[in-house]
């Protein structure tokens, strides 16, 4: 069976600065791989350019064994030459943003239930019943009919995961996602990121929680200046680091 | 004759010709609210367009009319109509005589140009005011742009644009008392007619200003109304 994910070669810049340097790599059904690296390493723009919201300048991205195809605009740029294809695709590889972007027009529930009535054509019906269950699931369902307005951030987050598992995506791509929480609210939405784990979802997770990476990945690779300077087993990673600036880096993340 | 007189109803008082004036306004108020938002849709996605040709010419249009004074637009527009359409039947059909356009629908286009131009920027902004994660959002979840638009952006666009249209609408209905130099007999012309045939011009003008006002004063709650259905639920907090 085809990996999960497959990137080859992956490059982006904006304009002069190269910001991903060819980084490969692979998941397997049921991977859970942790990006971790300082900030402006690259590691949300290697996530966003798996599902297109960045268009790589070079290299591809294999979902499930399904090559993403890339053309050229008129001004010779990148662009993905199906962009049905591109939206067919987005779908198995929902996201969770840093900053929720729930839709604020739309009730929790409707948050929850758009891209499968809309995009996935589901009953009405049927997908309210989903819809709660996976609220449930996020333990949430109290505040269905509520607007985000009025949900705390570590809610918002957790919405927002019921509204990517919501289109039953093959991979979760989690961008930062409690970055923007306050401490007391990252628990929360770790707990839930954890069970999906244990599910046996395949997930790729940039993050700055080393303790989530340490117990939850089953890869985890650090991100350099846009390569990746070092990857393996959490265990490896977090207690036999070998090169200097994994070392540099856990040393500051790991003292606080 | 006194007050209550002058503006009596029935053949004696021009009560009944201020309300039709007053009617009048309203129409040409609604119908150049309506040639403005049809405009301003056009305007806003020509502004919003990644051809910088197409950018140009929604640029011009707004920089024009919101940079001349309204009513030298409704002079240009009325004038220049006219012109151009005495121009076309005598070119082409050989008719030689002045043709005169209704005056409704040059009224109506002309503070419906200028209406336009200001709803433009109202609606641009709305747009840019949608967050972008949202968008981003709504891709990660494999919507298309057709989805994106009509699920996602256009009830917030409503949302955001609605507080500055209604703005523009009360600019609009004021704008309507400059279509009096084209001849159409809103509240504007009637309180001059009646001014002067009457030698009373303070009973006709203030009368205008409370007509005006009882508009605005009902379009105001109006929109307060419009406003909360717009935002019911969103912002509690």
């Amino acid at each position: 069976m085809a990996n999960a994910l497959d990137i080859k070669h992956l490059v982006k810049s904006f304009g002069d600065l190269e910001v991903i340097k060819d980084v490969s790599l692979s998941a397997d059904q049921g991977d859970v791989i942790c990006i971790i690296g300082s900030s402006g390493s690259g590691k949300s723009t290697l996530l966003r350019c798996i599902n297109l919201l960045e268009i790589p300048n070079s290299g591809e991205v294999w979902v499930n064994g399904e090559l993403i195809k890339m053309g050229l605009d008129k001004k010779g740029q990148p662009q993905p030459s199906d962009q049905s294809q591109v939206d067919r695709i987005r779908a198995k590889l929902a996201m969770v943003f840093q900053s929720f972007n729930l839709w604020s027009h739309m009730s929790v529930l409707q948050n929850v239930i758009e891209a499968p009535v809309h995009v996935q054509k589901m009953n009405k019906i049927e997908a309210t019943k989903r819809g709660l269950e996976l609220l449930e699931k996020v333990g949430i369902t109290e505040k269905a009919n509520d607007y985000p307005s009025s949900l705390s951030g570590g809610q918002q987050q957790r919405v927002a995961i019921a509204r990517a598992l919501a289109v039953e995506p093959d991979i979760l791509l989690f961008d930062e996602p409690t970055s923007s929480l306050d401490p007391e609210l990252v628990g929360e939405v770790l707990k839930v990121m954890k069970s999906l784990a244990r599910e046996g979802r395949t997930m790729i997770v940039v993050t700055h929680e080393m303790g989530f990476a340490r117990e939850v990945a089953s890869k985890v690779v650090f991100l350099h200046n846009g390569h990746i300077e070092e990857q393996g087993a959490p265990d490896e990673i977090f207690n036999s680091p070998k090169s200097e600036r994994l070392k540099q880096f856990l040393a500051s993340n790991l003292e606080r | 004759m006194d007050f209550i007189g002058l503006l009596a109803f029935g053949d004696t008082g021009w009560g009944d010709e201020m309300l039709k004036g007053a009617l009048m306004t309203v129409l040409v108020s609604i119908s150049a609210m309506a040639i403005g938002l049809v405009v301003s849709v056009f305007g806003t996605m020509s502004k919003l367009s990644s051809n910088g040709f197409i950018r140009g010419i929604g640029n011009t249009y707004t920089t024009i009319v919101r940079g001349i004074p309204e009513l030298l637009v409704i002079y240009l527009l009325y004038f220049g109509l006219n012109n151009a359409v005495m121009g076309v039947a005598k070119g082409v059909f050989g008719y030689n005589q002045y043709i005169e356009l209704p005056v409704f629908l040059v009224a109506a286009l002309a503070v419906g140009l200028i209406s336009g131009a200001y709803s433009t920027e109202v609606i641009r902004g709305a747009f840019l005011a949608v967050p972008k994660g949202q968008i981003e959002a709504a891709k990660s979840v494999g919507m298309n742009r057709f989805l994106i638009f009509h699920r996602v952006l256009v009830p917030q666009v409503l949302r955001y644009a609605l507080p500055g249209l209604g703005n523009v609408w009360q600019l609009t209905l004021k704008d309507t008392a400059l279509i009096m130099v084209t001849g159409l007999v809103e509240i504007m012309r009637q309180a001059h007619i009646g001014a002067g045939s009457t030698h009373e011009p303070f009973v006709f003008y203030i009368t205008a200003a409370l007509l005006y006002l009882v508009l605005t004063t009902i379009s105001s709650y109006a929109l307060n109304g419009a406003e909360n259905w717009a935002n019911k639920g969103v912002r509690r907090a």
